[in-house]
């Protein structure tokens, strides 16, 4: 089935006209069609300029031009500006907001001749480990709907565990690609900070953010991210550095390759799931690498740390939605004052307010000392372990999530409790370092994933030791019932 | 050390977010207990630590020539506007 191949196989076919871009773009479009209503994954559908798009690599395709995403579909997380195309980022705040300008990534895989589905439900603003904060309704998870796919980039998650597109991009801030890839099954990368161009993709956490993907495979990742990545002069924050051949490096020997298991991600962790990632590590050692104890001592302190962090700069980067220029405004404003607070007092879900007020008291004249500029100092400790660690181990490897998929609304009611399932992943945004999660089994029926965490600049790394466990195991091939 | 009320109001105050008064202790127990939850860091000895403001170590602002790049796109923007009115963006008044 088109759905189930990889971006490899798919390129094979369209470069040999057994397949066209057309007919390969019908096919998602279809399924989303028919899938989507039950899953709520895709906010917005661009089947007319998809099939523009579609015809357009067609021709390209003709010409007898070759691209590894030439002609291939993808799903855009609704955060990415897409010129003429709404661009909510899961908010009532911009639900009328047709972005002006493409997101550089987005460009950038515009000119590479992927063909844009449409664009996938999130939680608001990238706020959210569930998807049950977005404006558009929760997202199912498809292998079990009455399960969270996870977040915040949960539409990009469950469109790409239920084959809707075989490329979802995301963003991750604290663990929103890492942790919806681990509870769909599927493969999420988020690279270094600096690694992909943020231009064009709604802030949130300007120090944390950044840019990555969904995919059913490293192999597809690495395609994709090769396209992605590299320096941009509209982002001030690009690294300025080459982008390797990520595709061609995946079958790099992993003899000799020093894992590190990292004690803290171990303690606390269910039986059912240590035994999984047990599983896993016996797959690397197999495949030659060797493991090493590591810790990182103040590892536990990120979940404070980012929630003093991630809302302080939130608060900043949020405060351009003031119904002045674009966005919500309320009706009938009395005054500035009432202009502001009623356009974001209705724009704005509960949990971004809480952000935002958490964000706005930690940065206030009395506490900001006591607050975020403490956090910005714990972010150091927690870097420097890391840095520490990757004196040790060339990887640092353990478990995504600390439980498969929740039951949506089962954590809606404690902000804190919700805070607590990105515990393994925010480690990776506070440090900047690139972090994976691949798919590596199942308990109760629903998937877990295996984290990799490499030093600044591995994503080659990161992507080969994936691509290869994945080669020696089958779990990112399952397919959950009813989309097969 | 968990947040009374007139803490949120202040805090929504200078948000610049309206908060019903529904809304209001619904915050006032969510926002305490987020904030009695980071005040773990509290606990750490960070005595001579140099913050962390963001991974790019050494990175510095990139300048570039003071040439025109950008063309006036005005138009296209400003059709996500409210309200505009000769290319100027309407709000109500601000001074009286």
């Amino acid at each position: 089935m088109l759905h189930n191949l990889s971006i490899g196989e798919l390129a094979d076919r369209l470069s040999a006209k057994q397949i066209s871009s057309v007919e390969l773009t019908r096919h998602f479009l279809a399924r989303i069609e028919r899938l989507n209503p039950g899953l709520n994954a895709v906010i917005t559908i661009t089947a007319e300029q998809a099939l523009e798009s579609a015809t357009a690599a067609d021709r390209r395709l003709a010409l007898g031009e070759r691209g590894r995403l030439l002609g291939i579909p993808l799903i855009h997380k609704d955060i990415f500006c897409t010129d003429g195309v709404r661009t909510s980022c899961g908010s009532r705040m911009l639900d009328n907001f047709i972005a002006p300008y493409d997101a550089t990534i987005v460009a950038r895989l515009k000119s590479a001749g992927a063909v844009m589905l449409g664009k996938a439900n999130m939680d608001e603003f990238a706020m959210g480990s569930s998807n049950e904060t977005s404006y558009y309704g929760p997202v199912k998870n498809p292998w079990d709907t009455t399960k969270v796919p996870g977040g915040s980039s949960g539409g990009s998650a469950a469109a790409l565990a239920a084959r809707l597109a075989p490329i979802c991009t995301g963003t991750d801030t604290g663990g929103s690609i890492r942790q919806p890839a681990a509870l769909t099954g599927v493969t999420g990368i988020k690279p270094t900070y600096g690694r992909v161009s943020r231009y064009g993709m709604i802030a949130f956490a300007s120090s944390l953010d950044q840019a990555g993907v969904l995919t059913l495979s490293a192999a597809d990742a690495a395609a994709v991210l090769q396209v992605m990545a590299g320096f941009d002069p509209n982002d001030s924050t690009s690294v300025d550095a080459p982008v390797p051949d990520y595709p061609a490096l995946l079958d790099a020997p992993l003899k000799g390759l020093k894992i590190g298991l990292l004690r803290e991600f171990f303690d606390g962790l269910e039986s059912r799931n240590a035994a999984l990632i047990q599983d896993a590590l016996k797959v690397f050692t197999s495949l030659g690498a060797d493991t090493v104890e590591v810790s990182l001592p103040h590892l536990p302190m990120s979940v404070p740390t980012y929630y003093v962090v991630a809302p302080a700069e939130c608060s900043s980067n949020l405060s351009r939605f003031d119904g002045v220029r674009f966005g919500h405004r309320c009706a009938q404003p009395q005054d500035l004052k009432d202009l502001y607070e009623r356009s974001r007092g209705e724009g704005f879900g509960a949990e971004v307010k809480r952000r935002i007020m958490t964000g706005t008291y930690v940065l206030s004249a009395g506490y900001y000392d006591a607050y975020y500029l403490k956090a910005q100092k714990v972010r150091r400790l927690i870097n420097d372990d890391f840095r520490a660690a990757f004196q040790k181990a060339d990887l640092v490897v353990g478990p995504t999530t600390p439980t498969p998929a929740f039951a949506i609304g089962a954590k809606v009611d404690d902000p804190v409790t919700m805070y607590l399932n990105d515990i393994y992943t925010i480690g990776a945004n506070l440090a900047g370092l690139p972090g994976l999660s691949t798919p590596c089994g199942f308990v109760d029926g629903l998937p877990m994933g295996l984290q990799l965490i490499g030093p600044h600049f591995s994503e080659a790394r990161l992507l080969g030791a994936a691509h290869q466990f994945q080669r020696a195991t089958a779990w990112h091939t399952h397919t959950p019932g009813g989309y097969e | 050390m968990s947040l009374t009320r007139q803490d949120v109001e202040k805090i929504a105050h200078l948000a610049r977010l309206a908060i019903t008064e529904q809304e209001m202790p619904v915050y006032v127990t969510s926002l305490s207990s987020i904030v009695d939850f980071v005040d773990e860091l509290s606990r750490l000895d960070t005595g001579g630590v140099e913050p962390m403001a963001h991974p790019l170590d050494g990175q510095r602002q990139r300048l570039r020539d003071d040439l025109v790049t950008e063309t006036d796109h005005h138009v296209k923007f400003q059709r996500n506007a409210p309200a505009v009115q000769s290319g100027l963006y309407v709000v109500p008044r601000v001074i009286e």
